[in-house]
């Protein structure tokens, strides 16, 4: 018996967030006593057999019939798998694909699925704690269950490359799927940046209702250029239009996790940390030392943020 | 065009999210109540919808009495029908409320037609178990993908072209109708009641239902605040003279070049 892990990948390109599941399942495996294996969805998956070693995956499991994604698709592959296989329990990332695949192979299958966990402990029962209102609570659970299908929330596990160099065995798996699961893969793709994204960035320098207007931004923007990072906002920002939807922060945006994220002018309402707390560092850069934001930073400049980041910019 | 969209009702709470002594659920002493931003945008997507293509628009929600205000609300903006599947708890896990809202659905189906398009928020505000639209939309047949920021509906009316923001742009999505998708916030921005729709949503008949659906596998146990990151704020200065310290910061994060 194993613990499986469905894989995220674009075309090939791993998810670092997989990665995290990886030691996630491991945390799991190492109560059961068992190992951990993979399942790779589509060919161009199986080049990431050794990077799936190298996090503690024992076997890999290749589905090729697969050429893009598709949330369907990939359901009724893991659904299909997982009759297989029969797990000791599933995990994936709890991304955007992660939750959805899962959630689609739990509805397959008739069993639960519980999105987002912290932490498991293995019994008759698992039992587990979870995110709710985006990290603002945590839920303990149980789950009855002769399959568990979890996703770990983002963040909430460090990769660990524990077994450097090693490799797995690699079988091709031969599932069906219902040809009606193909109808919502993927048809195109448009690129709007190659560059840095929220996500990815190391550096992150957010705005809030303290910037005052769109142009206020250009000071945000100039510090960015020059530091490689890019620009973030809260919700308030977003609601009067300054800055598009997509880059706003929080619990309905975009979770980051920089190395350091600049809050500027952002009084940190929960829908907004929740976002931004997985940033290694935080600096709030407000004129109101008692922000919440201010608050719960690792560092803090007192001021107008007009004054504070281009004297940054010019240092 | 037939349209449907299934809202949650849940408490709108402050800066802090308190919890009941019972462990059992938020607070909701003193605070109003609302539904997840993805789910405004939601309703506001069907509303468009049907004004650029005709047909009729259904709000559905599962849960206590009083998720009657949030029905209203939809109506308050030009939802023009509504269901409230009334368990007399918010409490219901998410393979149980999938079956409920699978029951109404076929139950209003029956009597009005099939819906074209089925919306769901992305996930819940409260909750946020990711699934309860998927299981909805895989039970009845319809392609479902989630995370959706952009929506067209092409030409000859049966394909809705579906866009997901991703790290480099979209990735897009061509769902036969009838189909699913579950929004996020930002695909449109909810309009703000109207005079008119106030009075519409006062008149609104919200159609009450029950279900008897089982209970799934997952059962919460209580609620926690996780532990707060204690950290001493350090004050790097004040104003324009603060910009050494942080350059200094900046350079021990291994960030300035």
């Amino acid at each position: 018996m194993s613990v499986l892990v469905v894989v995220e990948h674009d075309r090939g390109a791993m998810a670092d967030a997989s990665l995290e599941s990886f030691a996630f399942a491991r945390s799991i495996a190492d109560q059961l006593g068992e190992h951990v294996e993979a399942l790779l969805i589509g060919a161009a998956a199986a080049d990431l057999a050794g990077v799936c070693a190298a996090h503690g995956a024992t076997a890999c499991h290749l589905v090729p019939a697969a050429d893009d994604y598709g949330p369907e698709l990939y359901g009724a592959v893991v659904s299909a798998a997982a009759g297989q296989l029969s797990p000791s329990g599933i995990v994936a990332c709890g991304t955007d694909r992660g939750n959805e695949v899962l959630a689609h192979a739990a509805a397959e299958l008739g069993m639960p699925f519980v999105a987002n966990c912290l932490e498991v402990k293995t019994a008759d029962e698992w039992e587990m704690t979870r995110v709710q209102w985006g990290g603002s609570l945590n839920e303990e659970a149980r789950l009855a269950s002769l399959m568990p299908i979890v996703s770990v929330a983002p963040h909430a596990v460090e990769a660990d490359e524990v077994s450097p160099g090693a490799t797995a065995t690699v079988s091709e798996l031969s599932v069906e799927v219902p040809e009606s699961a193909s109808r919502s893969v993927i048809q195109d793709r448009v690129v709007l940046s190659e560059g840095l994204s929220l996500a990815t960035a190391p550096i992150v320098i957010g705005g809030g209702r303290g910037v005052g207007s769109s142009e206020g931004f250009d000071v945000l923007e100039a510090l960015a250029a020059k530091l490689g990072g890019v620009v973030g906002c809260s919700r308030a920002v977003t609601n009067n239009g300054w800055r598009p939807h997509s880059d706003q922060v929080g619990q309905t945006g975009t979770r980051i996790a920089p190395q350091l994220y600049i809050a500027c002018g952002i009084s940190g309402a929960i829908q907004h940390w929740v976002g931004a707390k997985a940033a290694k560092k935080i600096l709030a850069i407000n004129t109101d030392p008692a922000a919440n934001m201010v608050v719960k930073a690792d560092y803090a400049v007192i001021g107008d943020l007009f004054e504070v980041l281009p004297a940054i910019d010019q240092s | 065009m037939r349209v449907l969209v299934c809202v949650k009702r849940v408490p709108a709470p402050g800066a802090k999210i308190n919890i009941t002594d019972d462990g059992q659920a938020v607070d909701a002493t003193n605070l109003g109540h609302t539904m997840s931003p993805h789910e405004e945008c939601a309703l506001e997507l069907a509303v468009q919808l049907v004004e650029a293509h005709g047909g009729e628009s259904h709000v559905l929600t599962l849960g206590v009495a009083e998720a009657d205000e949030q029905c209203r609300w939809a109506a308050s903006i030009g939802i023009t029908k509504a269901t409230l599947v009334d368990v007399g708890t918010m409490g219901w896990d998410p393979q149980r409320t999938a079956t409920a809202l699978i029951e109404a659905i076929r139950s209003i189906e029956e009597a009005d037609g099939t819906f074209d398009v089925i919306i769901f928020g992305n996930e819940s505000a409260d909750t946020g178990g990711f699934q309860v639209g998927i299981r909805t939309a895989r039970v009845l047949d319809r392609p479902m993908v989630n995370a959706i920021k952009g929506v067209s509906i092409s030409e000859d009316g049966t394909v809705l072209e579906a866009q997901r923001e991703i790290d480099s742009g979209m990735e897009v999505y061509h769902l036969p109708l009838p189909c699913a998708i579950g929004v996020k916030e930002g695909i449109t921005w909810p309009r703000y009641p109207t005079m008119r729709g106030r009075l519409a949503s006062k008149k609104l008949a919200v159609d009450v239902t029950g279900s008897e659906a089982a209970p799934g596998g997952q059962t919460m146990v209580r609620l926690n605040r996780p532990e707060e990151q204690v950290s001493e704020t350090i004050i790097l200065g004040e104003g324009a003279a603060a910009a050494p310290a942080v350059v200094e910061l900046l350079k021990e994060l291994g960030l300035w070049s």
